[in-house]
This record gives structure tokens, sequence and C-alpha cells, in this order.
């Protein structure tokens, strides 16, 4: 299945193996990641974003296709809506049908409050189910709750919100505790121990995984629990914009069925933002490991409403997407490929770099390789860094790939690429969006006091960089506490009279900054249809 | 010049690059995909797809983002399909036999033509898995299916109207809740955070400098 070229690159690959098999690439510096990560690291392409112009952020640059979105206009200027006529009232509700939401959700019904989701596609069609590696928790002899902060402030270079991080790595061990008591299958050795390993950035073993299904697994199991407790879901319908009441509080949402083009509106007495990220704006041309929706819909719907942002300048790229085949161009090869011992090999059979730096310095590193050394593999969309993942096999014997990793066999065989034997090519891909809306330690915003955030909508948990792990763990945790906090504060909400004044508002602000744009926000469905006139 | 190839989606012809999945043609087509579209990266299950190459008589189901499109190939999403998921208190369910006689009876059914398992989009031996339910052999079930990503290509093909996917996921649910076994050091880490063990040392590394924490972190040991 491989070109000529690639094929005698592997052969290069395959005469330094048993080398590279007895030895460990060396770690960077902390000077040499930060030398880097400036020069390679797209976060620093200056050409990549604009600055926002109106709102919280005003002056603070974010990526252009965002920015674009925050000066877009709503799709509701103009539209006749009457916002007495209601179609949902509720206490709680969620927008977005992924992990955190289904979390929340969950914990909302377990306090007795009325509670409902609201998701443009399905339930579970979420970057949640496409999690591969795992989740982290210190739950061992060795490990402790400071050991993970350590790690997740480092690694996300020492701007993470204490209060956040602190909830995060605090409350890690219980949230594993409570999928595995809904029966979430984690893989546990004989007497119950945990099977854990490495991510990047880690400085102890507490990678909880799912053989390479981990997001999958955790998402149909919290899917079906929302179903048991039957939970409203409203599939294949987005929130457009949120509704506000006359004291400035949040007071639902105003929602589109995807397939009828009607409004509806939804009351509700606390709002929790569940969106997730938005690798489906490709932010510097990149491919995303992200699913379909994933599209910025909260921050847009957050910061028009007047929630600040926080980081919305970081993204990260995961080093290891597929590179080739073009068919698969852009999915996630998951990180525990490198936990279980795959080195990132070049195009002449070398390793140039520990397989297990963070995220951030692993991709810039690739795109270096590729880019300034010119020791890529050349590819029909661009060029590659092996990935010399036979040396799983050898490490742990064979068998190994099929047990830990078979999402990822599978996706390759399907294009007659036989992993066990060789090596496969990736680039970085867009991942994961580090920013978001800013939210206090117990998960609301700090503009509107009963309006939360949860899951990749929240900025501020990792800081500017996220460590593997930590995602899947921060929808559970936040999507959890957003659930209670929410129930909670809806028992204690008087709602006014229901306005979109706010839009109104937002539209005059951007027309005295004199934006003008063809454009609606949020995007809800990237626009992938190629039409010939 | 790039290699074309004639597919037909809900019938009707286009030439569409060779080299496109099943999805990235439809787009390549014109349509905007509100159903039958998630994760884009086979993990989801949303975008469920039967076809049959012109000629040929076999019927075959797939996954349209991971399937690679053909000559001739007659193209019909499944967007959605009514499989019956039953509603059970997991706290309340204990893993008997009985528990899939009550909640998944049509199960017993099964006339073993091995459509599912045929029909899997990932490769599943769906009939197998199901078999082990009928016996109560819960862990061999949850393993057998644990790769399902609920697709309900299988559930399509079913003469007893079984919804595997549904099956699986009980099986997977009493196993990892009643079956594996218990972790202790998941319970004790629990209870100590509960108890207040960690708190202050936590508070006492949310205050330190940043200085003081770039010099923990890069002189921190790495578990080898």
């Amino acid at each position: 299945m491989y070109t000529e070229n690639m094929q005698a690159s592997v052969k290069k690959v395959e005469a330094t193996r048993a080398e590279r098999l007895g030895m460990e690439p060396r770690r960077m510096t902390a000077e040499e990641k930060d030398t880097l990560l400036q020069k390679f690291h797209p976060d620093y392409r200056k050409e990549g974003f604009a600055e926002i112009k109106i709102g919280p952020n005003k002056g603070e640059k974010a990526p252009a296709e965002l920015s674009h979105l925050l000066h877009s206009n709503s799709r509701l200027l103009g539209v006749d809506l009457d916002l007495n006529k209601i179609d949902y009232d509720t206490d709680v509700l969620i927008i977005g049908g992924g992990g955190a939401g289904a979390s929340a959700a969950i914990e909302a019904n377990e306090a007795g409050a009325d509670v409902m989701i609201v998701t443009k596609l399905r339930i579970g069609d979420a970057n949640t189910m496409m999690a591969e590696g795992g989740i982290q928790a210190a739950d061992k002899e060795n490990d402790s709750p400071m050991q993970h902060y350590l790690d997740a402030f480092g690694g996300g270079h020492f701007a993470a919100r204490p209060e956040l991080l602190k909830r995060l790595v605090m409350e890690a061990p219980d949230a594993i505790k409570w999928l595995n008591e809904l029966g979430v299958m984690f893989d546990k050795k004989e007497d119950g121990e945990m099977v854990t390993t490495h991510g990047g950035g880690t400085s102890r073993k507490r990678m909880h995984a799912c053989k390479d299904y981990s997001g999958a697994e955790i998402m149909r199991t919290l899917r079906d629990e929302v179903i048991n407790r039957k939970i409203p879901v409203v599939e294949f319908t987005s929130a457009v914009e949120l509704i506000k009441d006359d004291k400035g509080q949040a007071a639902g949402a105003i929602l589109l069925n995807m397939e009828t083009g009607d409004y509806m509106v939804a009351r509700a007495k606390t709002v929790i933002i569940a969106t997730g990220g938005a690798g489906r704006l490709h932010y510097q041309h990149f491919p995303t490991s992200n699913h379909y929706g994933a599209t910025a819909d909260g921050l847009v719907l957050g910061y028009r409403a007047g929630a600040p942002l926080l980081y919305q300048d970081t993204i990260q790229y995961h080093p290891t997407g597929v590179a080739y085949p073009s068919q698969i161009f852009g999915a996630l090869v998951t990180e525990k490929v490198r936990s279980l011992g795959a080195m990132l090999v070049n195009v002449d059979g070398v390793a140039f770099m520990h397989p297990l730096e963070t995220r951030d310095v692993s991709a810039a590193s690739i795109i270096r390789e590729c880019s300034e050394r010119g020791k890529g593999v050349t590819t029909p969309l661009g060029s590659g860094i092996w990935l010399d993942t036979p040396m799983i096999e050898q490490l742990h014997g064979e068998g190994t790939i099929e047990a830990r990793i078979p999402a990822m066999l599978r996706m390759y065989l399907n294009y007659d690429i036989d992993m066990r034997k060789e090596p496969i090519l990736i680039y970085p891909t867009l991942h994961y969006q580090n920013g978001g809306l800013e939210i206090s330690g117990d998960g609301f915003t700090k503009a509107i006091d009963n309006l939360l955030v949860a899951g990749e909508a929240v900025g501020g948990i990792h800081g500017r960089n996220r460590l593997m792990g930590n995602s899947l763990l921060d929808i559970i945790v936040f999507g959890r506490n957003a659930g209670k906090a929410a129930a909670k504060k809806a028992k204690e909400t008087e709602l006014g009279s229901m306005t979109l004044e706010h839009v109104v508002k937002y539209a005059q602000e951007l027309k005295a900054a004199a934006i003008e744009s063809e454009d609606v926000s949020p995007m809800l469905l990237p626009n992938y249809a190629r039409h010939e006139r | 010049m790039q290699k074309m190839v004639n597919v037909y989606f809900y019938g009707k012809k286009y030439s569409v690059p060779a080299d496109l999945t099943i999805m990235t043609a439809m787009e390549y087509a014109g349509y905007t995909l509100k159903r039958g579209c998630g994760c884009r990266h086979g993990f989801c299950g949303a975008c469920a797809t039967i076809y049959r190459i012109k000629g040929k008589n076999e019927l075959k189901t797939c996954l349209a983002c991971q399937t690679q499109v053909e000559e001739g190939m007659y193209v019909a999403s499944i967007p959605f399909f009514p499989t019956d998921k039953r509603t059970y208190d997991i706290n309340e369910i204990k893993p008997t036999e009985q528990i899939m006689m009550e909640l998944y009876p049509e199960i017993y059914s099964c006339i073993g033509c091995n459509a599912c398992t045929k029909a899997c989009t990932q490769g599943l031996n769906v009939m197998q898995y199901i078999a082990y339910a009928q016996r109560g052999e819960f862990e061999k079930c949850a393993e057998e299916s644990f790769d399902c990503v609920g697709c309900g290509c299988c559930s399509t093909r079913c003469p007893a109207g079984i919804s595997h996917p549904m099956v699986g996921v009980l099986a997977r649910r009493l196993t990892g809740k009643y079956i594996a076994k218990e972790t202790e050091h998941l319970k004790k880490r629990v209870e100590e955070i509960k108890h207040g063990d960690y708190d202050q040392l936590v508070e006492q590394i949310m205050q330190k400098p940043i200085a003081e924490m770039q010099e923990l972190y890069n002189t921190r040991d790495i578990e080898e």
C-alpha cells in the first residue's frame, strides 16, 4: 500500500529498529523546548490569528476563523420570534450531547432537577466518543493529586487556573470510581488493579484506559444511563442564541430544528454550555481529529451573551494524526501508541526525539523535522514522520497491538496497512481547544451567574497545553460538577421576562466597530459540500 | 488527471474521485450532511450505510466514513434505525441469566442465520456475542462486543428483531460494574481525598510562586 519512496524509507526504519529498541532518546531541556515552540508551534504563527474587535475580550487575539465567527451575525436578526410561546420549559438546559453534557444531565437528574439535553447531532456524536488513549487519575500508591497537579500545571506552561486544576486533580479518582460504578469497563488486572500507563508529560503511570476505545466506552455508558433515566434528549436541534431575562440572567435558548429549519423557545432556570471544541474550523488549514460538529458554537453563544473567553488563542495540535493514506488524513492516532513504546522516526530511520514529550513540543518537533530539517517522508498531501509501531510487538510481545489498540489496527487494516509489521505515517492534526469560556472554580461563568460551562468549551483548566488523558477527565469532573451546581442554582433562581436584547446590542457594537460580515454564526455545521456553481 | 468512478447515491449517478470515502464523495457531489455523519473517523456509528455493486447480488453494509468508493456502487445511508433499548436501573439489576430473559427475551429467538455477523462494519462476531448473552456469559459477551460502534447494521438484517448493540452495552455495563474485581487502590484514594488528607498539601502547591513550580516541574522524577 505504501508508495515506492515510502517503502525505501521503511527499509531504513527497519535497519535501525534493533538498535533503537535498546535505547531511550534524550528528553529536551526547558530552554530547547521554549525555542522549538516559538519557532515551530502553530500558536506562534502570527498570520493564523486576528484581533477580536468587540466584546469582553476586545483587543485580544484569537484564531482568525474564530474571530470571524465572533464578528459574524446572529441568525435571529430580523426574525420575528414570540418568546412567550414556550416550547420547552425546564430547570436545567444542557446544550451539547457529549461526555460533559451527559455527565451533567445524570448528576442534575440525580439531584432531582428537571433537565434536558439539546444537541445538533445525536447524543454521543462528540469528541468524547473519539478519545482513544485514556483518562488520568492519581489513584496509585506512588502518585498523588499534587503530583498530578504538577504534571498538568507544568505541561500547560504554568498558565492553568489553580482553582480549576485543583478540582480536576482532586476529583479525578472519584470520577473514575463513578464511571466504574456506572459500568465502564476499565482495563484491569485479575485482582482489580487498574492497568495504567504513561502519557506525554506524565511523571507517574496514571493513564487509565478501555483498550483504545476509552472515550467510546465512557460515552456509550453515559448515553445508556441518560436514556435509562428518561432524561429528554432533543437531537438534531441546535441552540442558536441564549435567551436572557431582564435581570441579566440566562433564561434558556432559541433552538433550531436542523431538519425543518423551525425555531423553538426553551426556557430554563440554569443553562450549561457543553458544546465542545472547534476542530472543524480547521485553523491554519490543519486537518482535524474532531467530530463533525466541533465548530465552537458555545463560544459564540456565550460570548454574545457577555461571557468572556480565556486562552482562546491556544490550540492543541495532536502530534500524531494520520498523514497517509489520504482517506483518513487527520484522524487521530492515539498517544497510547507511543505510551506502548513506538518511537517517532524520520525518513532516514533516526529517532529524532523522545516519544513522550508533551503534545505541543512533540507537534512542533515533528513540524520542524518535516520543514526546516527536510527529514519528513513525502506523502500525496504533504509529508509525515514514521511512528514505528512494530516496536510495540517486539517490546511487549506479539498480539499486544490487537489487544491494546484494536481501533488503530482496524483503521489501518481497512487500507491494507498492517501496523504490527509496518510503521505508520503521521503528522500533527488539529485536536483540542485549550481555551474557551472562562469559569470560576464552581463552574459558573463570571459574567452571568446562572450560566455554566463544562468540557472542552471551558478555558483555563489546562492552561496553554493539555496533557493526554486530562480531557476525558475534565468532561467528567466538570460535567458532573456543572450538573450538581446547576440543579442547586435552579432551585433559587427566579426568572424575569425573557429577552434577546443582548443579541441586538451585540449587532450594534459590530456596526459601531465598522465590522460587516456576510456570514452568520454559530456555524453549526462545516461547509464541506462542493458546489460547482 | 484524477481517476474518477461512477457511484449512485439513492439511485442517482455521480462521477466522483476514486480515492474518496463514501462520505466525502457525497460532499463532493454537493450534499450537506445533517444525518448520517458523526465523528467521521469510525467511532460513533452515525454513518451506517448499505450498498450493492452494480451487477452483483450481494448487499453490503459499511460505515460511510471508513469505506472508499467503488465503480458502480449503489449507496443508501441509514440515517436512523429503530433499535430497541430497554431501560433499567443499573443499581437494581444483577448479572444473572434471568436479566437477559427479562430485558432482551428476543435474543432467545435467534435462528442462527449469522446475518448480523456478516453485516458488522467492525468485523465482530456478533452472533457469537449474542450466544454468550443467551448463556449469561456476560464477560465473554462484553469482550466480544467491545469494539461495537453501535451503527445498527446488524439489527437491520436480523430476522428475530434483536437489537444487538443494546445487548452488548448491557453486558459490558454488568461486567464493568459487577463482574470485574473492585479496585482497592482506587477506593482507598477516594476515601483519603474525602477524608481531607490532601486538602492542605494541594492548597500549598497552589500557592507556590511560578519560579518554584518551574523548578519543581523541571526536576521532578519520572517513573520508569
